[in-house]
């Protein structure tokens, strides 16, 4: 008469154990707050490999929402889907609704996405060309500006990442002669410079200096009025000082989303509690 | 054994193969030190400025050039280069950006195949494709031989360069909604362009050299052939019809032929080496 009764029990055991994914909390934003993007349910594979879990979130405009957790837990892998970029490998398959604006994205003509939802890499990737062409490349591509737009867009863009003051003389010298941090702005600019909806940094400051990453701070607080900011990063202390929501990321799934304060201070989930103070990870 | 007889044996063996190595090291070199020095001191000396400037003179006659052959090299690799170069560059432009990996794979292997089809049966094929059909030798059919033979060295120089194109440069275009198209034709191909120029100079400077192809399809001329419907004159088949012919100045005259085709040969490959190493120190990472 017990053993099912075991069973049953095992059974509600496990099914609390597997949904590690808290639900979203209704009353997480400040009235007013509106989602820029809204992602329901999605799960993610790399051919037969499961990637992510089951990730519901929304992300507030005009806010900066950070990501963290530790290596390998997806939090690339879920910007990557954000933005289309993850239907550039081949093999991978999602699951689920990523809306953008209330948009499918997956509905939207793909360089559209792109555009409206910009992105720079863990690694600077500046093209081998000049400072000023590398920041008009995406000007250029969407087409539609005369010649003097086209400057002004630069200049602007430049001045947004905050590396105008020391480009300026040299617009039309190669890219690859800036510094890791330098470079690193200038691709930020040429992000900044096709005026994207929201904009996501993949581990932006992992192979820079703390001068160069305090730069790229504080021009993150300051772009936040005018954009969506998604960053993922390992440095805790950043997420901290830069975000409005932190997401922690563990194995795939997404274990807890809530204010930044909220998860450093007081997280409810026990994984994300020894995360955050440094017990694993 | 001891410890020490052990250690002066691995000197020993380590000195022995060192010097073996050493040996066919020298000998390699000393041989294209040879053939270079050989070739310069007969080509050199028959050199004179008329070889550039004038046509081959008859039988008995001294003097003369081949001022009609060098032309004709340089309109036949022309057209090769014309013909083989498109269809390879864009070939492992699809091989490294689009292909699936089965379609990508065959492709690839018959490439492979072609490059290991003797110079002769491409000659055949171009003979019997052009050739026969017009019922003439012609310096298109020379060039069309020619550049059948550039392009699978064309397709894998060109994949090989794209393929080393970081990918976070393809990325980087592609985030800021880039067509894929225009990502390739404006970042990806020009990050890879001095290695690809480079791969086809080098496959050009291989198919300078050959002979037996152009014998059956642009044949030879003594006089000059305008346009490219002629029996065209080219260096290799001039120096191997003047070699056997029985005449003292002819033999001169391949000399000198050779050795301009060599001096022609190492000029671009010292060239494309150049453009290399240039984008190697400034530009890509």
């Amino acid at each position: 008469m017990s053993a099912p009764m075991e069973a049953q029990e095992r059974l509600e055991i496990r099914a609390s154990e597997s949904v590690t994914t808290s639900a979203p909390k209704p009353d997480l934003f400040a009235p007013g707050v509106e989602d820029k993007m809204k992602v329901t349910g999605m799960n993610f594979f790399y051919g037969k490999a499961q990637a992510l879990y089951d990730i519901s979130i929304r992300l507030p405009t005009n806010h900066v929402t950070a990501f963290i957790g530790p290596s390998g837990c997806g939090k690339s892998t879920f910007l990557r889907t954000l933005n289309r970029m993850c239907d550039t490998v081949k093999g991978t398959r999602i699951e689920g609704d990523v809306r953008l604006d209330g948009e499918d994205v997956f509905s939207l003509d793909v360089t559209s996405v792109r555009r409206r939802v910009g992105m720079v890499f863990q690694r600077s990737n500046p093209f081998p060309k000049s400072i000023f062409d590398n920041v008009a490349y995406g000007l250029r591509v969407n087409g539609g500006l005369s010649r003097a737009q086209v400057a002004e867009h630069v200049e602007r863009s430049l001045v947004r990442s905050a590396l105008w003051d020391e480009v300026k003389h040299k617009l039309h010298e190669s890219a690859y002669g800036l510094s890791g941090g330098q470079q690193q702005r200038l691709c930020i600019a040429r992000a900044l410079a096709v005026d994207p909806e929201v904009l996501q940094l993949d581990e932006p400051c992992s192979a820079l200096d703390p001068i160069s990453t305090a730069k790229i701070e504080e021009l993150l607080l300051v772009l936040a009025n005018s954009c969506t900011i998604v960053i993922v990063t390992h440095n805790m202390q950043q997420a901290a000082r830069v975000s409005d929501y932190t997401g922690f990321f563990l194995m795939g799934k997404l274990i807890e989303f809530d204010k930044t304060e909220q998860i450093f201070q007081a997280p409810s989930r026990k994984e994300t509690e020894d995360y955050v103070t440094g017990r694993f990870g | 054994m001891t410890e020490s007889t052990r250690l002066r044996s691995r000197h020993l063996i380590n000195n022995i193969m060192l010097g073996t190595t050493g040996v066919f090291t020298v000998f390699i070199a000393s041989v294209l030190l040879f053939i270079l020095g050989y070739l310069f001191f007969n080509g050199a000396r028959n050199l004179s400025f008329s070889f550039f400037t004038e046509l081959p003179k008859s039988t008995g006659e001294t003097g003369g050039g081949m001022a009609n052959a060098i032309v004709g090299s340089a309109k036949i690799l022309g057209m090769a280069t014309l013909i083989g170069v498109p269809v390879g560059f864009l070939g492992g432009v699809y091989l490294a950006e689009y292909g699936n990996k089965s379609f990508a794979f065959i492709v690839r292997y018959v490439t492979d195949l072609l490059n290991g089809v003797p110079s002769i049966v491409i000659g055949i094929f171009a003979y019997t494709l052009i050739v026969m059909k017009v019922k003439h030798f012609s310096a298109l059919a020379g060039g069309m031989a020619l550049g059948l033979m550039m392009i699978p060295i064309a397709v894998r120089s060109t994949e090989e360069f794209l393929r080393a194109v970081p990918n976070g440069l393809r990325e980087g275009a592609l985030a800021l909604g880039t067509p894929k198209w225009r990502a390739l034709a404006t970042v990806v191909i020009p990050a890879a362009k001095d290695g690809i120029i480079t791969g086809i100079m080098l496959n050009l400077a291989r198919v300078a050299g050959e002979t037996a192809p152009l014998l059956f399809t642009a044949l030879n001329n003594r006089y000059w052939s305008p346009g490219i419907n002629q029996p065209t004159s080219t260096l290799p088949v001039m120096i191997y019809t003047y070699a056997l012919s029985p005449y003292d100045d002819w033999h001169q005259q391949a000399w000198a032929a050779g050795f301009v085709l060599l001096m022609l040969i190492l000029a671009i490959n010292v060239t494309a080496r150049m453009i290399l190493n240039r984008s190697r120190f400034s530009g890509g990472r």
